[in-house]
């Protein structure tokens, strides 16, 4: 097509305006662009850093390794073990269910653990960790490093957990530790963001639970940068937390084995106290549990076996236990005699074996009945009568306000789960308890710590420490802490007349070392170890009227649960008291025979620095003692600690 | 005017014609290539691979086609503006018959060796049918009805396959693109009142007819269209692309965050970074002042394709440069528009950065052919 050049020139030009004006139009949206740019980039920066920092940064916890806790000279009870544990990431593993085939070849692992780990992997997101398995032998943990190209994805992989070395000699002190529970964070009112951490793991009950401020140490923490989908890119920044503080215990490992292996299968409990400083040397309940089997999630069959047991393995008896102190009680009846004025330590009771009240006749043990007792005589024939006799003189709330100046009634406050209180009964604490008026016989059953009384074999070692030196002695079981010293405040006076003591303290003499002791067949030879102290038999069911026709029936006749307690207390030694200890064997039968020979074995193994001394014994009784001893499953003591007993 | 009317011994022959280039553009283009490389590298953290290397392939045998379509002279290319409209038409439908379905959308026909896009070949190719079409009608008719519609429908026709594909971002651009085309030639202004003031009812109408079975749109573009006006409202699902590109962009800050330390892209809070949303990583790592630097860049192109059309007189050359830097003009300013909030997200790469062989290689193409209208200008 033909143009002439002005048409060609004038559309050219239309053109190039129109070409100008799309340039300009052009050139205001760039503007715009820029503006906008510039809004976001310049003005509304510091928002939209805010908003990526809080995109990518997340914040990790650490946690941090849990304190130890040692016995009183350093043995470990309570250790971080190195954890060899194996996890996978579906991510990196492919076939995740393969691998997890061929690695259940290598390590130790159910067809039904297999299912459940592959069911848990292909659940969760790719990324994930999955613990495949946990403290695994470090065998087969170097099995899975070894054979790590066959299995992609697996990560073997060093943690620390908890480990109680002394297994059941410290199952009910120490404790043990578990996973966080939804109780566990519901009963605190700000929890430490460290329990949200999956399987962290805090004290359950004991030390553990009771020290958890102190042991569980600080978080660390670490920034990490994480992509839109959660998964960590890179460590930006760490910082470390602090490791939990290690405590020491008062107690003795070794005095407490020898003591947890004395017991054997009794259902029984045994407390030793220093009766210089209140330190708690031994603490013993029996039977025991593995505390180890509940850090690693205790399976059902096992967890029913305990609590199916009629001898109460979880049960915490030296500070849970209430039992009736029976006879063990009297010192407590005869000190607020004596402190009341109504007797002296001459004054003397006849025993004719019952006495009459009201109506009621109340038995003495010894049915001839002792005839003149004195309170020396009271004590080492263990008379009934003459408590009968004096109690119903001073009455009960003298009676109780002693019980309660010697520690009995009142919860020590240890860091031991489950403490009981214990009864000390006084008139006003049966109008409150049972609304009714305090009797005559309420008082005569006290007396000889029947009835309402009720006390923690913890009580017992403490009243007899309290008894033997003169002081309000405290029980302490936290010997150190970082291992610093804990200053010990010393016990003040009780402000008892001390001839009433040496009375009283005559008494438990004789009922260890006198000819007609109660307790003569458990008496200590070695003259600078000397023991007293005192029997208790304590009913747990009322003889009835057709039984006391019938004759006593002897315990041996009885189902196991209704025989009586056999108790307990004594200090040794005798002129320096150094221990004081109780014993109380659940459904035992008698105190001297089932109690005394217990507490004579574990008080001298505390006194001595090895076994118990075979000097100690009478000789007539050395041959059995040393078959005894040879028996007993005794740890081995670690090498390498020092058994060396710090002096107080 | 049929080529001899060139003063052809005027025009360079032969490997001087490489003098002649329009060398600002050439260099220009080979930057922002090259910033669209870093950019890939960092994204894939600090790796060539899986798109700096391919890309940089792409651009290398993308710029040998541009040298080689520059050495035509443009009046062959004049020549096959109708052959290859009707190829690249044939080409759309047949994808609409048996295209493979990528992400949704019948995009893409395999030729065996290379999947092809032809929506991306209609883009240069409807700008050389129009160009040519107006180099061929009286300037004094550019206004008649009658030669109004024949352009309108050469757009219309394409832009109506593309948008079945669906494709609303190419679709777009077709249009804008022939809009550009006409406006330049000439075309009475009121058609351009006229088409807006339609356009402003179709948008009416798009809404009113949403939810009933004559809806026009697909439910994800209206989803697309919703998020745009109100991203807050469900920040993790469909709002999450613009939301994250802000953030990226903001707090990129005045001079960035430094090269591959963007964390937002790097940490995948970026959707598609590496294609649509290539310029964010950009804005975070560089800041205002890299992001604003990659604008002006844009814009001198721009500016330099307007250069030559005043340079050149032949009519079929103006156009077609005027086309090409419309087009191009028009995926950056809609790609920017989206990653800054200022549009809804409709599928538009950032041209000569985002990844993508097919687009890439079409653009250059298309600056082969500017080229070859400045080298063969007449003089």
């Amino acid at each position: 097509m033909r143009r002439n050049p002005r048409e060609t020139e004038e559309s050219n030009r239309l053109l190039n305006r129109r070409t100008l004006l799309m340039g300009g139009a052009m050139g205001a949206m760039v503007a715009v662009l820029g503006a906008r740019m510039r809004y976001l980039q310049v003005e509304q920066a510091d928002e939209f850093k805010l908003l990526a920092e809080e995109n990518r940064i997340s914040i990790r916890l650490i946690p941090p390794d849990r304190g130890l806790i040692r016995d009183r000279n350093g043995r470990l009870i309570a250790d971080n073990e190195q954890n060899f544990r194996v996890i996978i990431t579906r991510e990196a593993a492919g076939d995740a269910e393969l691998v997890l085939r061929r690695l259940a070849n290598v390590i130790p692992m159910t067809a039904e653990e297999l299912d459940r780990t592959i069911e848990e992997v292909k659940s969760l997101r790719a990324f994930v960790p999955v613990t495949v398995a946990e403290r695994l032998s470090w065998e087969d943990f170097s099995k899975v490093a070894l054979n790590a190209p066959a299995l992609p994805g697996v990560t073997p992989e060093v943690g620390l957990s908890r480990q109680y070395p002394l297994d059941t000699d410290f199952a009910h002190v120490v404790g043990y530790v578990g996973p966080v529970s939804e109780k566990d964070l519901e009963a605190l009112t700000a929890p430490d963001p460290l329990l949200r951490i999956p399987k962290f793991q805090i004290g359950k009950i004991g030390v553990e639970k009771w020290m958890e401020d102190t042991l569980r140490g600080k978080a660390g923490t670490k920034r990490i940068e994480v992509n839109s989908a959660g998964r960590v890119m890179r460590e930006l920044e760490r910082q470390e937390g602090e490791t939990g503080t290690d405590i020491r215990l008062t107690i003795d490992a070794g005095v407490q084995n020898f003591a947890q292996a004395r017991l054997g299968e009794e259902s029984a409990a045994v407390v030793v106290m220093d009766v210089t400083n209140g330190d708690i040397i031994c603490c013993a309940s029996s039977p025991s549990f593995d505390p180890n089997l509940f850090v690693r999630g205790i399976s059902h069959a096992d967890y029913r076996t305990l609590m199916d047991n009629d001898h109460r393995p979880l049960a915490n008896k030296t500070v849970s236990g209430a039992y009736p102190p029976g006879s063990t009680f009297k010192m407590v009846t005869a000190l607020a005699a004596l402190e009341a004025g109504v007797i002296t330590a001459e004054t003397r009771v006849r025993c004719p074996g019952y006495i009459e009240y009201g109506g009621r006749r109340f038995h003495c043990w010894k049915r001839g009945g002792h005839g003149s007792v004195g309170l020396v005589r009271s004590l080492s024939e263990s008379c009934d009568v003459y408590y009968y006799d004096i109690a119903q003189k001073v009455g009960i709330d003298k009676i109780a306000e002693m019980g309660r100046r010697l520690g009995l009634g009142q919860r020590f406050d240890l860091p031991m789960s489950a403490i009981t209180e214990g009864i000390m009964p006084n008139k006003q604490w049966k109008m409150e308890r049972h609304k009714q008026d305090w009797r005559i016989g309420d008082t005569i059953n006290a007396s000889i710590g029947q009835g309402y009384v009720l006390t923690s074999p913890l009580q017992l070692a403490v009243m007899t420490a309290r008894l033997a030196s003169g002081r309000a002695v405290v029980p302490r079981l936290i010997r150190m802490v970082n291992e610093r010293e804990l200053p010990i405040p010393e016990a003040p006076h009780l402000g008892l007349n001390q001839k009433d003591l040496d009375g009283i303290h005559l008494g438990m003499y004789e009922v260890v070392n006198g000819e007609q002791g109660t307790a003569k067949s458990s008496r200590i030879v070695d003259p600078t170890l000397v023991m007293a102290g005192k029997t208790g038999t304590s009913q747990v069911r009322n003889i009835t009227a057709a039984e006391r026709e019938a004759g006593v029936i002897s315990n041996d006749q009885l189902p196991w649960n209704r025989r009586d307690h056999a108790l307990f207390v004594g200090y040794a030694p005798y002129d320096a008291p150094r221990y004081a200890i109780s014993v109380v064997v659940e459904h035992g039968g008698g105190g001297s025979t089932a109690a005394a020979p217990i507490a004579r074995d574990v008080i001298l193994r505390a006194l001595s620095d090895g076994l118990p001394p075979l000097e100690a014994y009478p000789s007539s009784q050395r041959g059995r003692i040393e078959s005894m001893l040879k028996e007993l499953p005794l740890r081995d003591p670690v090498s390498g600690t020092t058994r060396t007993r710090t002096a107080t | 005017m049929s080529f001899l009317e060139y003063r052809v011994k005027q025009a360079p022959i032969g490997l001087r014609k490489v003098l002649y280039l329009n060398w600002p553009l050439v260099v220009l283009i080979a930057a922002v290539a090259s910033v669209g490389f870093l950019m890939l590298y960092s994204i894939a953290g600090g790796n060539l691979d899986p798109w700096a290397r391919r890309q940089m392939q792409v651009f290398g045998v993308g710029m040998a086609l541009m040298f080689m379509v520059a050495m035509v002279p443009i009046w062959f290319w004049r020549s096959m503006a109708g052959l290859g409209y009707l190829v690249a038409f044939l080409l759309l439908i047949l994808v609409e018959i048996m295209g493979e379905t990528n992400m949704g959308a019948q995009r893409w026909i395999n030729l065996g060796f290379i999947q092809f896009q032809p929506s991306e070949m209609m883009k240069f190719t409807l700008v050389m049918m129009l160009a040519s079409y107006y180099d061929w009608l009286d300037p004094k008719r550019v206004s008649r009805p009658l030669y109004v519609l024949i352009p309108v429908l050469l757009t219309i026709a394409p832009t109506v396959l593309v948008l079945m594909q669906p494709n609303l971002g190419t679709s777009l651009m077709l249009l804008l693109a022939g809009a550009a085309v006409m406006f330049a030639a000439g075309v009475s202004l009121w058609y351009f009142a006229g088409v807006l003031a339609l356009v402003v009812g179709a948008v009416v109408g798009v809404f009113t007819l949403r939810g009933t079975p004559w809806q026009f749109l697909h439910d994800y573009q209206y989803t697309r269209i919703d998020t745009f006006l109100n991203p807050g409202a469900d920040p993790l699902g469909a709002g999450y692309n613009i939301i994250q590109a802000q953030i990226a962009l903001g707090s990129g800050g005045w001079s960035g965050k430094g090269y591959m330390q963007g964390t937002q892209s790097r940490l995948n809070f970026l959707p598609e970074k590496h294609t649509d949303f290539i310029f964010t990583t950009l804005a975070e790592e560089f800041g205002f002042v890299g992001a604003f630097s990659l604008l002006v860049l844009y814009a001198l192109i721009i500016g330099f394709c307007l250069i030559a059309v005043f340079q050149n007189r032949d009519r079929f050359s103006a156009l077609l440069i005027v086309g090409v830097a419309a087009n191009f003009f028009f995926y950056i300013a809609v790609n920017l528009s989206m990653v800054m909030g200022m549009a809804p997200v409709v599928g538009v790469p950032l041209p000569l950065l985002s990844y993508g062989g097919s687009a890439m290689l079409v653009l250059l193409v298309g600056f082969g052919l500017v080229q070859s209208a400045h080298v063969h200008r007449p003089r």
